[in-house]
């Protein structure tokens, strides 16, 4: 079972829907001591990143993420769930997070229009399971003002130039992160879905 | 590289769709939910719903529409028309909408931008403005007045100044409407566009105009618009979505291939 953690912060049917649609048991999880029996598990959100570690704190999900990651079972993070994997960020004040991987989360540099909001391609750069099948230079659909920075080049899946190259997609073992919404990047998107699906 | 997004409109009334010309004529475009998934297969890079209605019945059925088209079309989805209060738009969130496009409601009070923003962040508040130019002598720079419930009222507020504090307020992104090309097929009014480009941070998107592909270059181009938004060309199949991003390929403009 995919589990989709709710912790307030966003529009997380559409992503149940896309697993569900792709012919994969999903569900969202409100209450942290649910998640008992889910062998993937799915971080997005929406909202800012010191409100969303907030509520994952509150509502004990950091310890259930941390055990499912040891677990060596699969963990997806989406768009704030990515930037929450990292260590910290500087949107609004400077807050730690997850720390699932090292790194740091800063704003867009005004030079460019923030949020970044569209379809914009990925550069691929470290191999993963997690990209079977999706191309060098795919369009996926992209909306923040924020973005990760990975301390280690092998964490780093893809990038994606937007007035500086950051990291679009994070990875390592188990633990897997994409800026962008797969669950609204079409196709291709659900290409992405179903690799991280199918992982063991 | 960011590529500039193709945005088809679906005005919906009675649960059919409908064509707006200058705001008021009608004349029936189809299924909306085949319309969507058929937008959907040719590449469009989102979808936005509006409920011409405005009325508590039209929001039902729009929502109704928005719920069966997320269920198999899998890009984002905007709704706008009618939003009133705050309650409307965690509603629409709720139902299964990536966007809400505020109108009327934000000249009415301001503070539902400001709200929706902290509450469900900025990058679902689209901050929709109706405008109609206004004359001005040869030498003066051009202005623009905002429009509300449909563009019917007009409200004395300078367009340039009030989408300032739309995105002070926090909306993510403004669309821009021009009552006076709506409809008309005679393109974009290219000076609002690059005016209000250049003015705020936020992306803009062109509404109102869309003739020919040609109009659609411009506006994405002279007009630096980052999205053009276009109904009646669409419905009507005068273009597909694939001729429109092999036009504006073709010209080095950087727009999300369409699948085969």
């Amino acid at each position: 079972m995919i589990a989709v953690i709710d912790y307030g912060m966003g529009n997380l049917r559409s992503v149940e829907k896309a697993f569900q649609y792709l012919g994969y048991e999903a569900q969202i999880i409100t209450d942290a001591s649910e998640l008992t029996d889910a062998h993937h598990l799915v971080l997005p959100g929406d909202a800012a990143f010191g409100d969303a570690m907030r509520n994952l704190r509150e509502g004990g999900w950091d310890q259930r993420i941390d055990d499912h990651v040891e677990g060596g079972r699969p963990f997806l993070g989406i768009c704030v769930g990515l930037q929450l994997m990292f260590a910290s960020s500087e949107e609004m004040g400077q807050h730690t997070g997850l720390g699932l991987l090292p790194g740091r989360c800063v704003r867009f540099p005004n030079s460019e229009k923030v949020p970044q909001i569209g379809w914009n391609q990925i550069t691929r750069h470290t191999a993963s399971p997690l990209l079977e099948g999706v191309e060098d230079g795919s369009f996926f659909y992209f909306v923040h003002s924020y973005y990760v920075q990975a301390e280690n080049d092998d964490d780093q899946l893809a990038t994606t130039d937007y007035g500086i190259e950051y990291t679009s997609i994070a990875g390592r073992d188990n633990v897997f992160g994409v800026q962008f919404h797969p669950e609204k990047s079409q196709k291709i998107g659900l290409k992405l879905l179903t690799n991280f699906a199918t992982l063991n | 590289m960011l590529a500039k997004r193709i945005i088809p409109c679906l005005d919906v009334k009675n649960g059919r769709n409908v064509r707006g010309v200058r705001f008021s004529a009608d004349q029936d475009a189809g299924d909306p939910v085949e319309l969507a998934t058929r937008y959907d297969q040719e590449g469009a890079d989102e979808l936005v719903f509006y409920d011409i209605t405005a009325s508590s019945d039209g929001r039902a059925i729009v929502m109704d529409l928005v719920q069966e088209v997320s269920e198999r079309v899998f890009i984002p989805l905007t709704v706008g028309g009618g939003i009133r209060t705050f309650a409307d738009v965690r509603e629409i969130l709720k139902g299964g909408a990536d966007k809400v496009s505020i109108n009327s409601a934000a000249v009415h009070t301001p503070d539902i931008i400001t709200q929706s923003a902290e509450s469900f962040g900025s990058q679902c508040i689209v901050g929709a403005v109706d405008v109609l130019r206004l004359e001005t002598a040869a030498d003066e720079p051009p202005r623009w007045e905002i429009h509300i419930n449909g563009g019917r009222k007009a409200t004395g507020l300078d367009a340039l100044e009030w989408v300032d504090e739309l995105v002070d307020r926090g909306a993510g992104e403004l669309v821009l409407n021009s009552i006076d090309a709506d409809g008309t097929r005679d393109g974009y009014d290219l000076e609002l566009n690059r005016a209000v480009a250049r003015r705020v941070d936020v992306p803009i998107v062109a509404s109102g105009g869309a003739g020919t592909t040609q109009h659609i270059f411009e506006v994405l181009t002279e007009g630096e618009a980052n999205a053009a938004l276009a109904a009646s060309i669409f419905h009507f199949q005068v273009y597909s979505i694939p001729q429109v991003k092999d036009f504006l390929t073709d010209r080095g403009v950087v727009v999300r291939p369409y699948a085969a």
